[in-house]
């Protein structure tokens, strides 16, 4: 989105799509009224915004730096975790970990926080510290696990991190430490986006957007320094990188440990989201949809991840529903039912994966400055930046 | 052909879109009330959700329309699959929200209830549990009842029935790591045994786990009397399976997921004790029975989503007694609002087949005895044993 | 003594039974790579595929027909997969192939999803296999015993196969070298196709020997197993069929000797550390060659 930092006018038009869009969001959640519609809408959008900071942290991983890591559920569940954690207040303790004599853990620092500056400015703070405190747990998990891992290659690393991420879900279930992680048991009553509120005004789909938000310019910005041009270097030939003079491991671990740190932060959204938390929807499968959504966007592009994973979450909870129901436009076709959608999903996406392998975007971004170009009629070089290559 | 193929899916998705469309807006017309079913129909706990849904569609049969005000309304089910994971049960709550239905119904599996149940919450809608017994569901909630009794009854019933019937000295318990049900009531009926002077031991198997004969290895040489594992049906047949190839005659106990007719199939001729407690024994209600298992008959897609055969499931009847509770909860608020529905739900009583309903502060049927009953493995049936109260 | 082996005997047969089941699906995978250096993600759902298969068939035709049919239905599928899904990426770069491979898997487990309709489906009885015996007083079913040896028969068949043959030699050359074993002559696609339908053909009788042991199969039932055979190949050395064998056995045996031990909890995850810590101390695994990388 924000490619080209020297056109002032594309980064105009695009800081001014964006203030839009948010200010639609603060809209949608306070004055427009909730009808059938925006009721499917809004759980759609939180959970796309959420998606696609996880996908655009696996793609600086998976596309940037061309580790091709399959640890990201792993991370999620990590971030996932510690938020809520830390963020259970007291008195809900004894009825959340009821098997576990109220945990171990007896503080919660939106309700602290709330205690001190009132209770709208505390839960956000609050929230926005345990989302800290998610993505540091993830990234120094990251950490630990990088540095037997990076050593190895390809298809190996992917294993590996896979292995890691179903070893960590074992531990989290393990009844040992469910003073802590309450054992195989849910993790609720936390401070949830709807507790995201400045007085009466609303903001419970704006949060997610805000944090997703910044956390994605982040990415950005890291991707257009010298820090990126070094993870492409590395992705693009690492024998060539490492003669160049980039520090291969440590490139590759800065790369993983701020992946994981996002997608512990993306973990911690989708907490706030589902309002509950149980470590055993992070299974692989979940690191496989977030890499089917990268594939879908563009291998090595930003804005097609976030494309990607509003497409993918709005066509699996929403567009294709139904064709789980039985009826077509009012026809009733008998061969739709129970599992139609996802049948006709991956068909949908095995189609993408075969003949569109690049993806929608392709390694393509876009770029605000383009559009402004090509509103003004000048140089006509394409809506999009041309491939980064 | 790439562009062919792109232009194919354009296709699809703007037909998609437009049938979104219609879908939200055909079903707005006339005197229609909708009664959201939120139950899993796919996943671990897809029998089981499908089985409950049976009852509510039987009853849905049996009584289309509702008299509220003197209005008569026909009442429609609207259903939206939880795939029995936490991570889909927001989204499909907002489905049925999004679809306008005045009061919710559901869900089999403790877990998607209490996930689902804070944006019931926010939309201000009622909910009444038929078969989640996780106390949490209903707990510190205003907006969700429940018509089934609860895990610590069911545990300390199970632990009571285990001392009672079997002397058992040494209990073993199994259920699978990272589920919450399992886990629940084992916790539950371990305190109970506990507190009844047996020795328990506790072992979990990971999800997608297949070979048991290890696990069923243990309870033989932990020397237990009885094996308490409550886990889902998948399992469960594997289980049952597992102990009779191995020769592991110990009784198998279990709670209200095994109460299925996948379990009678998959103990049909094996040489085993199996006995669970749960809601509602087939043959106390000869005339409703023969008329629901008419309807089951009726309909291929029917039969098949009960297992088969026409052998009622506890969790069918529970469905039925939902909608009717669910009907009555209508009729006494006078309105079709959810917000009148809730709040007269709390003074709500309806005298079901499985019983009086009628609910406590936290917004939980009084119920204060679970019938037990055990398989007969000759002619794959259930058999009643008791009725069993916590003292 | 009688008492302790009484105890501990179902552990290992346990063990040794599904090492045995592990072993045939490994062979698919460690082939698979050798060849085409993928991993083969859909490979374990192949397998929970083959399952449901022989549900379907033997209940509208006699056993004797519908495990023929099983097999043929299975290998075809494998073939179909690899023409579809992995032919036209012959030339793209590894993490597309992989991709896709996870893709073919998603739609094997969707399509699985949508016919069962979500409902676990029980594996038919197949005479003399489904049959309980007692050794050393311990119970268990035949088809435990058997599962060990009808894996060596195959293993050994399969090892002449590849050494033997002239098939088993263009099979041998396309592993060492994709493009001089074609600028040689061997139809490298054929031979491909080949290796596919091996994998397919013994991941099919493997699901046969599973699942008549374990009789239940639900869209997810080649997950699990799936990705412990991957393990079990990378263990032995990936691309060697004997270190695939030994691998699934280790694994097969010390899975069930830990749950045997009370870490229930962690059985799974066993399998995962046995993995990373094989990866780093020695990635070729115990009987890999070793690879050199080409600048």
């Amino acid at each position: 989105m924000l490619t080209e930092k020297k056109d002032k006018t594309g980064l105009f038009i695009g800081a001014v799509c964006l203030a839009v869009l948010y200010v639609f969001l603060i809209l949608l959640d306070n004055v427009i009224p909730q009808n059938s519609f925006t009721l499917l809408l809004v759980p759609v959008l939180k959970k796309g915004a959420i998606y696609s900071l996880v996908c655009v942290s696996m793609n600086l991983l998976n596309g940037f730096t061309g580790l091709f890591s399959l640890g990201q559920a792993g991370f999620m569940m990590l971030g996932g975790y510690a938020y809520a954690i830390f963020s259970i207040p007291k008195d809900q303790h004894a009825a959340v970990y009821q098997y576990f004599d109220g945990g171990l853990i007896q503080f919660s620092i939106p309700e602290a926080l709330s205690n001190v500056l009132g209770e709208s400015a505390g839960a956000i703070i609050g929230s926005i510290i345990c989302i800290m405190i998610a993505g540091i747990v993830a990234a120094a998990f990251a950490a630990l696990i990088g540095i037997p891992v990076l050593r190895l290659k390809s298809d190996y690393l992917a294993i590996a991190t896979l292995g890691f991420a179903e070893i960590l879900r074992a531990i989290f279930q393990w009844s040992g430490l469910g003073p802590i992680t309450n054992g195989s048991n849910l993790l609720r009553k936390y401070t949830s986006l709807s507790a995201i509120k400045i007085g009466s005004l609303k903001l419970a789909t704006f949060f997610p957007f805000f944090i997703a938000g910044i956390s994605i310019a982040l990415i950005v910005l890291l991707i257009n320094s010298s820090y990126g041009r070094a993870f492409k270097a590395i992705r693009d030939d690492e024998i060539a990188a490492e003669a160049m003079g980039i520090n291969l491991f440590r490139h590759k671990m800065l790369s993983f440990v701020i992946s994981s740190f996002f997608a512990g932060v993306g973990g911690a959204l989708l907490a706030m989201f589902q309002t509950t938390i149980q470590a055993t929807p992070f299974k692989s499968a979940m690191t496989y949809e977030l890499l089917l959504i990268v594939v879908i966007g563009g291998i090595g592009s930003i804005s097609g991840s976030c494309i990607g994973a509003f497409l993918f979450i709005a066509c699996n909870e929403w567009w294709l529903r139904f064709l789980d129901n039985g009826s077509f436009m009012g026809m009733s076709v008998p061969f739709f039912r129970d599992g139609f959608r996802k049948v006709v999903f991956s068909v949908i996406i095995m189609v993408i994966v075969l003949f569109f392998s690049k993806g929608i975007m392709g390694d393509r971004e876009i770029s605000f400055a383009g559009l402004a170009r090509r509103i003004r009629g000048s140089k006509p070089s394409g809506g999009k930046e041309a491939p980064a290559k | 052909m790439k562009k062919v193929l792109a232009i194919v899916l354009t296709v699809a998705m703007v037909l998609a879109l437009t049938a979104c469309g219609g879908g939200t807006g055909k079903a707005s017309g006339g005197d229609v009330v909708k009664i959201g079913v939120y139950e899993p129909q796919s996943g671990d706990n897809g029998a089981g959700g499908k089985q409950e849904i049976l009852g509510m569609q039987y009853a849905n049969s049996v009584q289309p329309t509702v008299k509220i005000g003197g209005k008569e309304y026909k009442v429609e089910l609207v259903y939206a699959d939880n795939e029995s994971s936490n991570d889909k049960a927001v989204s499909a709550a907002s489905q049925l929200i999004g679809a306008g239905c005045s009061v919710i119904l559901g869900s089999y599996g403790s877990g998607v209830s209490i996930a689902a149940s804070d944006t019931f919450l926010e939309a201000g809608i009622p909910a009444i549990g038929v078969t989640c017994t996780n106390p949490q569901v209903t707990e510190g909630n205003s907006h969700y009842f429940r018509i089934c009794f609860l895990d610590p009854f069911q545990g300390t019933v199970m632990a009571n029935f285990a001392k009672a019937t079997f002397g058992a000295k040494t209990a073993y318990c199994l259920g699978q790591l990272g589920n919450d049900y399992d886990q629940g009531l084992i916790n539950y009926f371990k305190q109970a045994a506990e507190a009844l002077g047996m020795k328990v031991t506790t072992e979990a198997f990971p999800e997608g786990n297949s070979d048991f004969t290890s696990y069923l290895t243990n309870a033989k040489n932990a020397g237990a009397d009885v094996i308490f594992a409550p886990c889902s049906t998948s399992y469960a047949q594997l289980i049952i399976e597992q102990s009779a190839t191995q020769g592991v005659s110990i009784p198998l106990l279990a709670g209200d997921t095994w109460d299925s007719n996948v379990i009678l199939n998959a103990a049909a001729g094996k040489n085993l004790d199996i006995e669970v407690s749960t809601f509602y024994q087939e043959g106390a209600n000869a005339d409703f029975e023969s008329s629901f298992k008419a309807w089951i008959n009726g309909d291929s897609t029917n039969l098949a989503n009960n297992g088969g055969n026409d052998t009622l499931a506890a969790v069918s009847v529970m469905g039925y007694d939902a909608y009717f509770t669910a009907l009555a909860a209508m009729e006494k608020a006078g309105s079709i609002a959810a917000a009148d529905i809730m709040k007269a739900l709390p003074d709500t009583t309806y005298t079901g087949i499985t019983g009086e309903i009628k609910f406590d502060a936290t917004g939980d049927a009084e119920r204060d005895s679970a019938v037990i009953k055990k398989v007969n493995t000759k002619d794959a049936a259930w058999e009643f044993v008791a009725v069993q109260g916590v003292n | 003594m009688s008492g302790f082996l009484e105890a501990n005997l179902p552990y290992i047969l346990a063990g040794i039974s599904v090492g045995g089941q592990y072993a045939l699906i490994a062979i698919g995978y460690t082939m698979v790579y050798g060849i085409l250096r993928l991993i083969n993600f859909a490979h374990g759902d192949v397998f929970m595929v083959a399952g449901l298969v022989m549900v379907y068939t033997s209940a509208s035709m006699p056993m004797v027909l519908a495990i023929p049919v099983v097999i043929l239905a299975t290998v075809i599928l494998g073939f179909a997969i690899e023409r579809v899904a992995y032919m036209p990426l012959r030339s793209a770069p590894r993490m597309s192939v992989m991709i896709s491979a996870i893709g073919v898997s998603y739609l094997l487990q969707n399509c699985a999803l949508y016919f069962t309709g979500g409902l676990p489906k029980v594996y038919p009885e197949i005479p003399l296999l489904s049959n309980s015996v007692t050794i050393f007083g311990a119970t268990t079913k035949v088809v435990t015993l058997i599962t060990p040896v009808i894996t060596l028969v195959l293993v050994i068949a399969l090892v002449t196969f590849i050494n033997k043959t002239k098939l088993g030699m263009a099979m041998r050359a396309v592993s060492k070298d994709f493009e001089t074993s074609q600028l040689m002559g061997i139809r490298i696609n054929n031979v491909i196709s080949a290796t596919f339908m091996i994998g397919c053909f013994l991941a099919a009788i493997g699901s046969l020997l599973y699942f008549s042991n374990y009789t239940s199969v639900i869209p997810t039932s080649g997950g699990m197993p799936g990705l412990k055979a991957f393990v079990a190949a990378v263990f032995g050395g990936i691309g060697s069929i004997p270190g695939a064998v030994i691998g699934a056995f280790v694994i097969g045996i010390c899975e069930n000797i830990i749950k045997g031990m009370g870490l229930t909890t962690f059985s799974d995850a066993f399998t995962f550390v046995l993995l990373i810590v094989i990866l780093l101390v020695k990635p070729t695994g115990i009987f890999g060659e070793k690879a050199t990388d080409k600048v």
